[in-house]
């Protein structure tokens, strides 16, 4: 069998080095085209109507004048009469016309009356004794599921835990798959156990089973020291600078051709089939690049469906839906928020002993997953409770390391005050208990040491509050975190052609995060050829399907696959080669663009003369990766990483204006195929971290139920002022290199808004409970130690 | 009439882009109102000062872009990014925030950097505008570019351009500009994917040349 192991450092001329992302060129020079910028033969222009209100039954619709206003070409009604619409900004009827200002006139003559209804938007910690243990689901409930666009994993795990309340027949799954629903979510209501309802209507506030192990009683009873904070982070958004959107056009009666801003290229198609009652056979999806995802751009969304059906009622012409900047910020994605109130117990030496806690959060009409507390460390006994809070602020979707970040600030923020209390120094406690951090906590021991050594931990720190000098506090903070990252599915086509050229073909997508650059390096790599040698071609539905970018599976997946056909095509090129260098095939190699006889530089061929005895066909093979490990012989992707985050903050103490001063990022993932996007990974990482940790939120009005900030100015991203050194260093050779590729999108954006929050915990000496750390809770947090001082 | 200002007899000479003579445009759109959108621009004279009304329907349009003239039809409500990006196909400049929050549409005016979505196209006529796109030299990258590829300063990508073009700008105005001028310079501009480090070497690269 051929080898496909990696290369071994000694025989890597490629991998693992710095080199320039290959799109780079085409990206600082305008000539990257994206979705957003495709415009096909006489497009028409595509603007939905949304819903004003947080939450309406919608009574009529009058489409008319509309209909009937020159230039508009096609109406479709999203939402029908009777339907309720549950965020504000839902998407009701949706035209195309021949120009932007006029859709947009159009969309102003639709008519349509709502009736308002009640609606929550806040998710402030729920009322004592408010929520109902979450039951099976009604019919109504799975209807409501479905039309909020709760993730299909999370549905199919409810109805698995708790069941329904009614006999599921034929006709419902079918008005279910009308609505929409998944092949897996129609399963999952098959097979759902039948439960008796608990009665209680709808509440808002839905309380997942609590959770206990060991013995919590007894630890906090016996505890040497207890700790108590409160902790959290705000609702945010993605706001992908591409905004979500597709085009759509109709090449014949049966065949669709969308150009989507996606992170999910080759699962589109499915997903448009069932709507477009074509099979997705006849679907082709395509992007070249895509504008920021982060998790948020892995469906066709209502608007793209939108987008292909009023194409077919204008005769197939391009109808392009891209959404404008507030409906951006309004519906297209938002990371769930997660509050919880805590209690810590340990011994004197800062040995953790026990958990409680009472966390809550909201991911619209959806709930939201509960946070994983406390994160990364095992503490031995726990009790937990998670209250879900089902509202109208829209729908949530996977932001970067789903979950995780505000499990960091909850966990990591309840640890650092432990250590206050305990007047030990946080890294201390860390390292105190590693030996609970499970496999990774030997990565975390030489991290942390790494870590310090590069902030200057050791000579900067000071113990809370006693680093002001003029009006100006100091601190220091840390985090740490995990993932998983193993590769997702991945097939990819490498050809080599009789004159030399090498193509890849793979419907896999480079978020900015390194794919092409990740690709053409493993098959330069493996044919000993340069990167700029090779003709990659990724980011459409004509190529081999690749998974879907999202939980750092990418880079396992293409490099594996890759790697594969690469191997492989170079097999078939050596036992055509090995006659002419009368040389058995296995005593080949391909070393500087050339291929010869493994110790005999004397016996070789350079790269054209060798492909020139391929004969008239091209060579293509076909490589792939299993998203199970044991499928993959042998398996050239892992899982399982850990890093750590330290930060260096000022605060001024009259403003409440935080200002970071410098940020350490330590982290593995495995092999590194190219050294220099790792790295940016971790730096754009930190600066998302500095983002969420200090402005980003997604503001609500309890009046109105609409979002208060769907612009750039008052959705406040930081920017390039706000950005101190920042330390990148990434842990490789041995123990790490030989675990194989592992993806690295999630794991350092998880540790910066912990590590930041308990810095200015350290700097002011009290802890400000909840993300964004904006000026006006920094100074609500002083004016109580002075209070409490006084 | 004073009290009527769009029959006001204009003082000064006006350069009217449409072709059509001023007097022989008062002429016509006294006759057909709906013969304005077609026609061209309307001046009146306002505050002492001759001032062109346009629309509300399609009017000529001329921009030069990149060395370029470009002549269109448009109505006077469409800004200058739309027109470079659906009408000319010129993509550099990207549609972000919609109200010049966030720098990814920026371009030149007569080398002076501006938001194009802030813009409409008939404020651009008679100047010189400059993108993304006329920034290489030849078929190679211009420095500004370099240093963004050298120091890894995009990743998805979506906001380079308007940081290459504003960067630009800063140096064009002042070639010696020190790395705290470039990043106020910049500071108009907002990236999502968390560029700054490379952006910041990148500024760092560019002013440490000749040292």
């Amino acid at each position: 069998m051929p080898d496909y192991n990696w290369p071994d450092a000694e025989h890597r001329t490629l991998i693992g080095k710095r080199i320039s992302r290959v799109d780079s060129p085409v990206k600082v020079s305008g000539r990257a085209k994206y979705t957003y910028d495709y415009h096909g033969a006489n497009m028409l222009f595509g603007k939905v109507l949304r819903s004003p209100y947080a939450k309406a039954k919608i009574v009529s619709i009058d489409t008319s004048a509309a209909e009937k206003m020159p230039g508009v070409k096609a109406v479709e009604i999203i939402q029908k009469v009777g339907t309720t619409a549950q965020w504000a900004g839902d998407e009701i009827v949706a035209v195309a016309a021949v120009d932007e200002s006029t859709a947009e006139d159009a969309v102003r003559l639709i008519k349509v009356s709502y009736q308002p209804l009640s609606y929550l938007v806040s998710d402030a910690e729920p009322p004592a004794g408010a929520g109902e243990a979450a039951g099976p689901m009604s019919e109504d409930d799975i209807d409501d599921a479905i039309s909020n666009q709760m993730p299909d994993a999370q549905l199919v795990q409810y109805l698995q835990e708790h069941g329904v309340s009614f006999k599921v027949d034929d006709d419902f799954l079918s008005d279910m798959k009308g609505e929409g629903a998944s092949e897996a979510v129609l399963a999952a209501i098959r097979s759902a156990p039948y439960h008796q309802a608990t009665g209680g209507g709808h509440s808002a506030y839905q309380k997942t089973a609590a959770q206990t192990s060991g013995d919590p009683d007894k630890a906090f009873a016996e505890a040497e020291v207890i700790s108590e904070g409160l902790y959290g982070s705000a609702v945010i958004a993605h706001c992908c600078l591409e905004p979500h959107g597709s085009v759509s056009e109709w090449t014949d009666k049966d065949h669709l051709f969308t150009h989507i801003s996606t992170q999910n290229v080759s699962g589109i198609a499915a997903q448009m089939a069932e709507p477009m009652g074509v099979s997705a056979a006849n679907i082709r999806i395509h992007q070249d690049n895509i504008g920021g995802g982060f998790g948020s751009k892995f469906a066709a969304d209502r608007w793209d469906i939108a987008a292909a059906r009023l194409s077919k009622k204008a005769g197939g012409k391009p109808v392009r839906i891209m959404l404008e900047r507030d409906s951006e910020l309004k519906v297209a994605g938002a990371r769930p928020s997660a509050y919880a109130r805590v209690k810590v117990a340990a011994k004197k030496d800062g040995t953790l002993t026990g958990w409680q806690s009472q966390s809550w959060g909201t991911g619209g009409p959806g709930g939201g997953g509960a946070p994983p507390i406390p994160y990364v460390f095992g503490i031995p006994n726990l009790h937990k409770e998670h209250t879900a809070i089902r509202n109208n602020i829209g729908p949530a979707r996977a932001w970067r390391a789903p979950n995780h970040p505000q499990a960091a600030v909850i966990t990591m923020g309840a640890l650092d005050d432990l250590a206050a209390k305990l007047n030990m120094d946080p890294l201390d406690l860390w390292l105190k208990n590693l030996e609970i951090t499970g496999p990774r906590r030997d990565v975390y021991r030489e991290e942390l040491a790494i870590a310090a050594d590069l902030m200057g931990w050791k000579e900067k720190w000071r113990p809370r509050g006693q680093n002001v000098s003029g009006g100006i506090a100091r601190g220091l903070g840390l985090s740490i975190h995990t993932w998983g990252g193993r590769g997702h599915e991945s097939d990819c086509d490498l050809t080599i052609h009789p004159d030399g050229s090498v193509d890849i073909k793979m419907g896999t997508q480079d978020l900015g995060t390194g794919t092409r650059t990740t690709i053409v390096i493993v098959a330069a790599e493996t044919l000993g050829i340069p990167i700029e040698a090779i003709n990659l071609y990724i980011g459409d539905t004509l190529y081999p399907p690749s998974g879907g970018s999202g939980g750092s599976t990418t880079p396992g997946g293409v490099s594996s696959s890759t790697r594969r056909a690469a191997v492989d095509a170079r097999e078939t090129l050596f036992a055509k080669v090995a006659p002419a260098l009368s040389a058995q095939p296995a005593d080949l190699e391909c070393v500087n663009s050339t291929v010869r006889v493994k110790n005999d530089s004397s016996r070789s061929l350079n790269w054209k003369q060798a492909c020139s005895k391929i004969g008239a066909m091209p060579v293509t093979a076909r490589g792939h990766n299993d998203q199970v490990a044991s499928k993959n012989h042998p398996d050239l992707t892992n899982s399982g990483v850990g890093g750590v985050g330290m930060a260096d903050v000022e605060v001024d103490t009259e403003t409440g204006i935080i200002k970071v001063k410098k940020m350490v990022a330590v982290q593995d993932c495995g092999l590194i195929i190219d050294l220099k996007t790792a790295e940016s990974s971790c730096y754009g990482a930190m600066v998302m971290g500095i983002s969420y940790a200090l402005f980003e939120e997604k503001v609500m009005d309890q009046a109105t139920g609409r979002m208060l900030n769907p612009n750039m100015e008052f959705y406040r991203l930081a920017g390039l002022n706000d950005i101190p050194e920042l330390v990148v260093h990434m842990m490789t050779g041995k123990g790490y290199d030989e675990r194989g590729v592992i993806g690295l999108g999630e794991p350092p954006v998880i540790s910066p808004g912990a590590a930041i929050a308990n810095a200015v915990a350290n700097a002011i000496g009290v802890r400000v409970s909840f993300l964004p750390l904006t000026p006006d809770k920094v100074l609500a947090a002083l004016s109580q130690t002075q209070k409490a001082g006084a | 009439m004073p009290d009527d200002p769009l029959n006001e007899e204009p003082k000064a000479k006006v350069d009217d882009n449409s072709g059509v003579s001023r007097r022989d445009f008062l002429k016509i759109s006294t006759i057909s109102a709906a013969a304005v959108p077609i026609l061209g621009t309307k001046v009146v004279h306002a505050a002492g000062e001759p001032v062109k009304i346009y629309g509300p329907g399609k009017t000529p349009v001329e921009l030069t872009i990149n060395g370029q003239k470009h002549t269109l039809q448009l109505e006077p409500r469409v800004i200058l990014l739309d027109t470079l990006r659906d009408q000319l196909d010129i993509t550099g400049a990207k549609r972000v925030c919609d109200r010049a929050e966030c720098g990814a549409c920026t371009v030149l005016i007569d080398s002076k950097p501006v938001y194009a979505c802030a813009v409409l196209a008939i404020e651009a006529q008679g100047k010189s505008i400059t993108t993304i796109e006329s920034l290489m030299l030849g078929e190679n990258l211009n420095p500004i570019q370099q240093a963004f590829v050298d120091n890894d300063a995009s990743q998805c990508g979506f906001c380079t351009p308007g940081f290459v073009v504003a960067f630009k700008a800063v140096l064009d105005k002042n070639p010696n500009a020190n790395p705290e001028e470039i990043r106020h310079g910049l500071s108009g501009n907002v990236c999502r994917c968390g560029t700054y480090h490379g952006i910041h070497l990148a500024i760092a690269q560019m002013t440490q040349k000749g040292e």
